[in-house]
């Protein structure tokens, strides 16, 4: 049942522009930073042979490009998270769902797992734009699995956070603007911190993307992850189980 | 005797402080129309939508063939077709698409639901648009993907919130003989404030007002109650008009 949710709403993404205008808006930006990347790499690279222990091309280049990524994803999950409840709510769609033998906790989970469905597809192209570099040279591929498995993590902390906003309105765009908001701010909320150990780097999405950007799978940080994307769907649960409830 | 397929006991619900719905009991068996009649306002959309379980009822118990809606929602809901106020579609997806969405949804096994969506269709009147995108319908076609989408598992029980709106007269008389056919095997439930249209398809009617049941019985009972009153009309122009004066 979970599939079935999930395929709808997959389908439903991709049936309007909405989808195919993100998807191609954000590899177009990510294509730019990445060939950016390779012209510094090729500019600097007389010199890095001079270098005793020089950084490797996935370092360089991939590094970087899934950092840029994180920051895109940042911006594009609020507008794909907005409708998944927020406009079934308006269209008053939501009944169709309710009216049948599904639990809520399957419509979230259904839900959850269509938007991550798409947002892989997204990872998934800037794997393959870092593969490409194998055409002129060797990959450090424990890095470059890191920083894939730390940006699905991320992506997912993203959508569990825009699934819950969603299911808090029946407005997409105020869900769009709290979501954006509200992961900006959990993305840049350590600025304020004075030193390493402040509890505003422990909340700070970027503090715990990072080891995973450097090629680090510290246990601490993915749990950080789980952590924050159970605590959204399970408040999306509730939030819709409420509106039985209360009407 | 015939099975009881709809109980509902004591239901109540409150939206905030203001009460929609007060103490209504009913009962409902199996092949019935039951034709739930009141003024705008008067609790009838509240009142499915808790035998729908789509919202919780503040007091009160609901059992759907036996089964507690609350406690067991799941297994209760599939017996349950339920046309909401306004259709739940998805303008996106196609007519066929969709009724594949919702046979689904309702736990058909794959290799029937080929034949459970052509069945609906073809009951609905809706073989011939079936690879027209729903927001592209008109209100009628809509309308009938609505009843589609509630009858497409075949329930037991089926709950229609004014089916009839939106449609031209001979749509109207068709829906009213699939309502009709439908009581046969199913059970249904339906509100309208169309009084002619309670007449023409119901056994049995509920009048409601301001959120109390005021009157339930067929339509011998109604007369024989009220026999001063030459028709259902006037029989509801008094007792809503009754009630507003206490």
């Amino acid at each position: 049942m979970i599939f079935t949710i999930a395929a709808k709403e997959l389908k439903i993404l991709f049936s309007g522009p909405m989808a195919w205008i993100i998807l191609a808006v954000l590899e177009i930006i990510l294509a730019w930073f990445f060939l950016n990347q390779v012209d510094a790499f090729l500019a600097i690279q007389p010199q890095l042979t001079a270098l005793a222990n020089p950084p490797g091309v996935t370092e360089l280049i991939v590094t970087p490009l899934f950092g840029n990524a994180a920051i895109i994803l940042l911006m594009a999950v609020p507008l794909l998270s907005m409708r998944l409840i927020a406009e079934e709510r308006r269209n008053q769609t939501l009944n169709l769902l309710l009216s049948a033998p599904v639990s809520v906790s399957e419509i979230i989970l259904g839900k959850f797992l269509g938007l991550m469905a798409f947002l892989c597809l997204f990872i998934g192209l800037a794997a393959l734009m870092s593969l490409s570099l194998y055409a002129g040279a060797t990959l450090d591929l424990g890095l470059l699995a890191g920083n894939i498995v730390g940006l699905a993590l991320l992506a997912a902390s993203f959508a569990a956070l825009g699934l819950f906003i969603s299911s808090l309105t029946a407005h997409p765009i105020i869900a769009a603007i709290g979501s954006f908001g509200a992961l900006l701010g959990l993305w840049i909320i350590n600025m304020s911190a004075h030193d390493a150990d402040s509890w505003l780097n422990t909340l700070s999405l970027m503090k715990h993307f990072e080891s995973f950007n450097r090629g680090i799978i510290a246990s601490a940080d993915a749990a950080y992850f789980l952590l924050f994307i159970a605590l959204f769907l399970v408040l999306a649960v509730r939030r819709l189980d409420n509106d039985r409830t209360h009407g | 005797m015939t099975k009881i397929t709809v109980s509902a006991k004591d239901l109540s619900h409150r939206y905030g402080a203001r009460c929609a719905v007060r103490n209504i009991g009913f009962e409902l068996r199996q092949g019935e129309v039951l034709g739930l009649l009141g003024p705008n306002g008067a609790g009838k959309t509240t009142t499915l939508q808790m035998l729908a379980g789509c919202l919780a009822p503040s007091t009160g118990t609901i059992e759907i063939c036996g089964i507690d809606l609350l406690e067991r929602p799941l297994e209760a809901k599939a017996l349950l077709g339920y046309l909401p106020e306004t259709p739940p579609l998805y303008r996106e997806l196609t007519v066929d698409e969709y009724l594949r969405l919702a046979a689904r949804l309702h736990r058909i096994p794959k290799n029937e639901i080929a034949d459970a969506v052509n069945k609906a269709k073809q009951r609905c009147g809706l073989s011939e648009v079936g690879k027209r995108l729903i927001g592209n319908l008109s209100k009628g076609y809509q309308q009938r993907m609505g009843i589609a989408q509630a009858i497409v598992h075949n329930p037991r029980v089926v709950i229609l919130d004014e089916p009839t709106v939106g449609l031209d007269p001979i749509q109207i008389r068709e829906i009213r003989s699939l309502i009709r056919e439908m009581g046969g095997e199913h059970s249904v439930i339906l509100s309208t404030h169309i009084l002619p249209e309670v007449e023409s398809v119901c056994d049995r009617i509920q009048i409601m007002n301001q959120g109390k049941l005021v009157f339930g019985g067929d339509m011998a009972e109604l007369k024989q109650t009220y026999p001063e009153q030459v028709n259902l009309e006037e029989v509801f122009i008094r007792l809503t008009q009754q009630e507003d004066k206490t």
